[in-house]
């Protein structure tokens, strides 16, 4: 067998011990098909392209620390009697879940280190996610063919916010147990399975002695082993795919340009890693978060002011607080409404951003890959989309702190309350039309630089005694890099009636296409790009300024 | 007379009342005050709340009337104690400056020896809760993890899980305990100032307010442990989550920025 | 760079599909793609001394980690875990906390800052392109993988039998339901718990902080109390849950004030006892007003009415405040004259 031969022949030669190594391992998994795949596989260069690198090490520390954590954690709801070395709590009842939480703060040497680069790391893990999420749908990086990996993306998000409370949840803090108590109230408000729901997650009435253990397996098993299946797919498909790219000089659709993953990237990207993870543990050395023994063990009976959830659940916060208090009672039956309402608006505020990409996909009818990104300038309607979703979930994080907004800068908490019940729906318009203006506007200063050149700061004399400052032509790659980007045609209906004078029947969904894509894509909706012929007619036209 | 009664529906009479009365008392004062020190032995709690009264009367009377019975601008204070006077006058609440939802603390104007006067006189109008005596607040021998679960039972619920403070209706708030005395923290259980609701012995005994107060020291002060570092003004989850996007992924952005960003090129000659 | 540095797809001749070939500025289109532009040396890559200056400082930054590294370890084993210390302007904080923190910090930073510092000033900076293939696979292929598939489902005869096809969706539907039915024993169906309290005729309302029955006149106007039934106690197995729905709240009114008819007759003396759980979602509610009687909730703001029957004023609450009906015992000490006669807490679909 040839095969057999040439590893004979190999293994007789004096290679490096490390060629010997990966022989074997070739010989059984065939790593050096993937290699020759992936070795020198292109990376392009951008800051904002290494903000999925901040979530996934983020991902890692967390499960590094988080092991950590299970060794000293007890996930129990006994009561138990506090005997350990912070005063202000001694010989109170707690559940042993706290109490272990105690031990890890103050008796495990480095545990108080490890708990708070944990809890750090998942702030800045769902910080990154939102920012690394908002990257890609302003450069317009979710189109085909990554809709999968946007959708990734997505779920990842949401399932890191659960993951986030369940954990969050965990040392039954009063803090904590209020949050698990509205959750309970949530829960309660869904019609007819409400109770049950309710009862089968607490094992009875609230709080019961259940809910840590659940929550415990959720948080440490399941969720993150779906999380953790989900970044490999993520990871995979960014791979496959190949990153995207700005446009610029020798970008193309067909092509990435950047530096190789050897040995440019695998020393950026792994040392990027010790970047991130050395950040947030100096982080954790200097700020204390989530300072359970200050807070207390949790009682259904007390409860303190300030009591908030961690970020990512801050506009669920605002939307429950700023609902008004609606309440139909009908054939022996209540319906909810002040808290069902908000209850479902939660998930549709996240569903709202993630089914974009298939809408714009539906809008544009292009079939085609993209490997280019958009700045976002050049697609106004999606980036005033973008922008009025920020707003929204912003109005809603405002409501979610209203009381610390209140007592910070002076104000009355209904007055905040009002203005976020008004700005739930005036913000995002607001902001929708304001930044597709902005938009439009650099769309046209890019024009204009295109076609007169760019200011210079110099100012001429004119022999007549006119000033002008002098405008200077851009260079080739500039030109190019200004008018590289697709602008789409409006989708036209089409005559209504065809040749014979029969009428052509238009569907509902078709017209809407038409009215949307006209609204993307129409004369209000972005500025043609300079053409070559306006181009020539003004350079070779005398003395362009 | 029949002159004079119309002219005391006069709208500038108050203020020429006020303004008598000012002078009287001011002429009282320099009258009576060596006279006073001449009769050190006489009774020194009537001569107190002489004193007292006369203090009242220029810096009180206008908002909760000249007997302390109240008027449209200031609750009576018939029956509030020393305690209220005490607290009110010694954090600077009263006299209040400008109305609003609620009157802050503020600079104290008063010297200790003129609160306690004011405190004597409204005492006499009627029996209300004492000053404390230090050995009712002093912090020693307290129980603390006791009054860390009262804390949290009474007061967390307006003032926050170590005291920080929090919002009320109306623009109306908790406020923070931090740098407040001992005393005052007594006091203010005991006649409930302003809004917030009063705690007597007969539901929150002295122990109990003593192990409040003993609680606060250890969580709410200069020096207050936090193991993990910086407070973040204790506030919870909203300031650790700004400090997490501004300092944590900021940072991290910065990093990110170096990390991708060309290396400078050796400069065309 | 030595040439042996340039992998075989970029050396010269094979870059030229990238560089310039798309297009060189021409008269008919100025706006054409000029392609890669060419590679500039960085200083370390003609300047030895400045390659030399960098290798420096890459091992710097590896040695600052072992460094701290060994601080780390000293930190651990020469700290004792309970030293607080203060550090300016962070405040008082634990020693051990603190300098592991740091140390571990330094680190791993070092390690990462060294190795980016190395990539970005060592390692080959020329931009490669690399080609992208389309991810469709081409018709040919997409035919036979349809061919496949058919041929398969037709050995497979899973089209020409529908018996088979049929019972094995029904196998598989059913099966999950038994992992459905295992979740059953999560918990106990919702019977009639959530509308009944330990609050029963005859318990006597306990202080919550000195465990003493209360008397009425230990409840002066613009305090506040807070209460539980007789016989609870915080070591009791079921402690949490139980207070959890009778925690009470207990202020004195004047009589006057008191605007609701009910909640007058189901006073005592002005004396008031409502539910201390909010209606909305279950936060225990206590933000007590003393001179407008009207309570907040410190969760989401729901402002109750004390004097008028506790309704709802503002925020997302759906109904009142459940009141307890009290009275006085023979002994002078207040006591319930019943249980709540609507479930207290969050309202539910079962509710009515």
């Amino acid at each position: 067998m040839s095969t057999t031969a040439s590893n004979t022949t190999r293994s007789r030669g004096k290679e490096p011990a490390g060629e010997k190594v990966a022989d074997w391992v070739d010989g059984r998994l065939g790593i050096y098909s993937l290699a020759k795949a992936n070795m020198r596989k292109i990376f392009p260069d951008h800051w904002s392209f290494m903000l999925g690198e901040v979530c996934l090490y983020s991902f890692l520390i967390i499960i590094l620390t988080g092991v950590y954590l299970t060794l000293f954690f007890h996930p129990s709801m006994n009561e138990v009697v506090y005997h350990g070395s912070y005063v202000p709590l001694q010989g109170q009842l707690m559940s042993e879940a706290f109490n272990s939480t105690l031990h890890i703060s103050f008796e495990v040497r480095g545990g108080l280190l490890i708990r708070q680069i944990h809890h750090w790391a998942a702030l800045i893990f769902l910080a990154g996610m939102f920012v690394h999420m908002m990257r890609v749908f302003f450069t317009g990086a979710f189109r085909k063919p990554r809709e999968i990996n946007w959708m990734f993306g997505f779920l990842l998000f949401v399932l890191g916010m659960f993951t986030g409370f369940t954990g969050y949840s965990l040392p039954d803090d009063l803090l904590s147990g209020t949050g698990v108590r509205f959750m309970e109230g949530a829960i309660l408000s869904v019609p007819i399975i409400g109770t049950y729901i309710s009862y089968f997650l607490f094992g009875g009435e609230f709080p019961g002695h259940d809910f840590v253990a659940r929550f415990y397996s959720i948080h440490i098993l399941l969720l993150p082993g779906i999380m953790l299946g989900l970044v490999v797919g993520h990871l995979i498909l960014v791979f496959y795919h190949k990153h995207t790219q700005f446009a610029g000089p020798g970008k193309t659709n067909n092509n990435v340009v950047g530096m190789p993953l050897l040995p440019v990237y695998m020393a950026k990207a792994g040392g990027f890693f010790f970047l991130v993870f050395g950040a947030i543990t100096a982080v954790a050395a200097i700020a204390q978060i989530n300072p359970i023994w200050a807070i207390g063990p949790y009682r259904p009976d007390q409860v303190s002011t300030g009591a908030q959830p961690d970020w990512y659940m801050g506009f669920s916060e605002g939307l429950i607080r700023t609902m008004p208090g609606w309440e139909i009672n009908f054939a022996g039956h209540t319906l909810v409404l002040g808290v069902f309402i908000p209850l479902m608006i939660f998930p549709l505020v996240l569903v709202a951003i993630a089914v974009y990409p298939f809408l714009e996909a539906w809008v544009t009818g292009d079939r085609r890959e993209h490997h280019i990104l958009d700045r976002p300038r050049n697609v106004p309607t999606r980036t005033a989309f973008g922008a009025a979703w920020i707003a929204w979930y912003f109005v809603l994080l405002v409501g979610g702190g209203n009381d610390l907004w209140a007592t910070h800068f002076h104000l009355s908490i209904n007055a905040i309350t009002w203005f976020v019940r008004i700005g739930f729906f005036v913000v995002p318009v607001l902001t929708f039309v304001v930044t597709k203006r902005i938009c439009l506007g650099l769309q046209r200063r890019d024009k204009d630089k295109v076609l007169h050149g760019r200011e210079s700061g110099i100012i001429k004399r004119l022999p007549h005694g006119e000033f002008i400052e002098v405008h200077e032509p851009l260079s080739q790659e500039q030109l190019y890099t200004l008018t590289a980007h697709h602008q789409y045609e409006p989708v036209e209906i089409g005559p209504t009636v065809d040749e014979n004078g029969v009428e052509r029947k238009v569907g509902g969904t078709q017209k809407l296409r038409a009215k949307l894509s006209s609204a993307y894509y129409g004369e209000d909706g972005q500025i043609s790009k300079p053409t070559v012929e306006e181009y020539k007619e003004i350079t070779s036209g005398h003395g362009h300024h | 007379m029949k002159k004079l009664s119309a002219r005391r529906r006069h709208p500038l009479a108050a203020v020429v009342v006020l303004l008598l009365a000012l002078a009287a008392t001011g002429g009282l004062y320099t009258a009576f005050a060596p006279a006073s020190k001449a009769k050190a032995d006489d009774s020194a709690q009537s001569l107190t709340i002489e004193e007292g009264k006369k203090l009242y009367e220029v810096g009180c009377a206008s908002c909760h009337g000249t007997g302390g019975q109240g008027t449209t601008d200031g609750p009576s204070l018939v029956g509030v104690g020393a305690a209220a006077v005490d607290f009110q006058v010694g954090t600077g609440r009263m006299p209040a400056q400008q109305p609003g939802a609620q009157i802050p603390r503020k600079k104290v104007i008063y010297s200790q020896a003129e609160i306690d006067q004011l405190a004597a006189y409204i005492a006499s109008l009627g029996a209300g809760p004492n000053v404390p005596t230090k050995n009712q607040y002093s912090p020693e021998g307290a129980d603390i993890a006791k009054g860390g679960e009262l804390f949290r039972t009474n007061c967390a619920q307006c003032h926050n899980f170590t005291g920080k403070g929090g919002a009320l209706t109306h623009g109306k708030f908790a406020p923070d305990l931090e740098g407040v005395a001992p005393k005052h923290i007594y006091e203010a259980m005991q006649t409930g100032p302003q809004n917030m609701p009063s705690f007597p012995d007969t539901t929150l005994s002295s122990k109990n307010k003593k192990d409040i107060i003993a609680y606060l020291n250890a969580v709410n002060s200069d020096e207050t442990q936090n193991p993990g570092g910086l407070e973040l003004g204790g506030l919870g989850p909203v300031s650790e989550g700004l400090f997490a996007w501004i300092f944590g992924l900021g940072a991290l952005i910065a990093v990110a920025v170096w990390v991708a960003a060309r290396t400078a090129k050796a400069k065309k000659s | 760079m030595s040439s042996q540095d340039i992998p075989e797809e970029n050396l010269p001749a094979e870059q030229d599909a990238a560089h310039g070939a798309v297009g060189v500025a021409d008269e008919k289109n100025p706006f054409a793609d000029p392609g890669l532009p060419p590679h500039e040396h960085r200083i370390q890559d003609i300047d030895e001394r400045a390659a030399k200056r960098s290798e420096r400082a890459v091992a710097l930054l590896f040695t600052v980690s072992m460094l701290a590294t060994i601080g780390f370890i000293a930190s651990y084993v020469a700290i004792p875990n309970d030293k607080s210390i203060y550090v300016f302007p962070i405040g008082h904080l634990s020693a051990m906390n603190f300098a592991l923190g740091l140390t571990l910090g330094v680190a791993l930073f070092c390690i990462g800052a060294g190795a980016v510092h190395w990539a970005r000033t060592l390692m080959s900076d020329a931009e490669i392109a690399d080609e992208r293939h389309p991810i469709e696979a081409s018709p040919e292929v997409r035919a036979k993988v349809h061919a496949d598939f058919k041929q398969g489902a037709k050995e497979s005869a899973i089209g020409r039998r529908p018996l088979i096809r049929n019972t094995m969706l029904g196998a598989l539907t059913l099966v999950p339901l038994s992992g459905l039915f295992l979740l059953r024993d999560l918990g106990p169906l919702p019977k009639e718990t959530l509308r009944h309290t330990l609050w029963a005729k005859g318990k006597r309302l306990v202080n919550m902080n000195t465990n003493l029955p209360l008397r009425p006149e230990d409840v002066a106007v613009g305090s506040l109390t807070f209460a539980k039934p007789d016989g609870l106690e915080e070591t009791n197995e079921d402690f949490q849950t139980e207070i959890a729905k009778a925690a009470l709240m207990i202020v004195r009114l004047q009589p006057d004030n008191i605007k609701d008819k009910r909640e007058l007759e189901w006073s005592h003396q002005g004396i008031v006892a409502y539910s201390k759980i909010c209606t909305h979602v279950g936060c225990p509610i206590s933000l007590y007003e003393q001179q407008t009687h009207h309570v907040l909730c410190p969760c989401h703001q729901s402002t109750f009415d004390l004097s008028d029957g506790a309704r709802v004023i503002f925020g997302p609450a759906g109904h009142a405040l459940p009141q307890l009906r009290i009275g006085v015992d023979s002994e002078g000490y207040l006591q319930a004259l019943g249980d709540f006669e609507e479930p207290v807490g969050p309202a539910f679909w079962e509710r009515g």
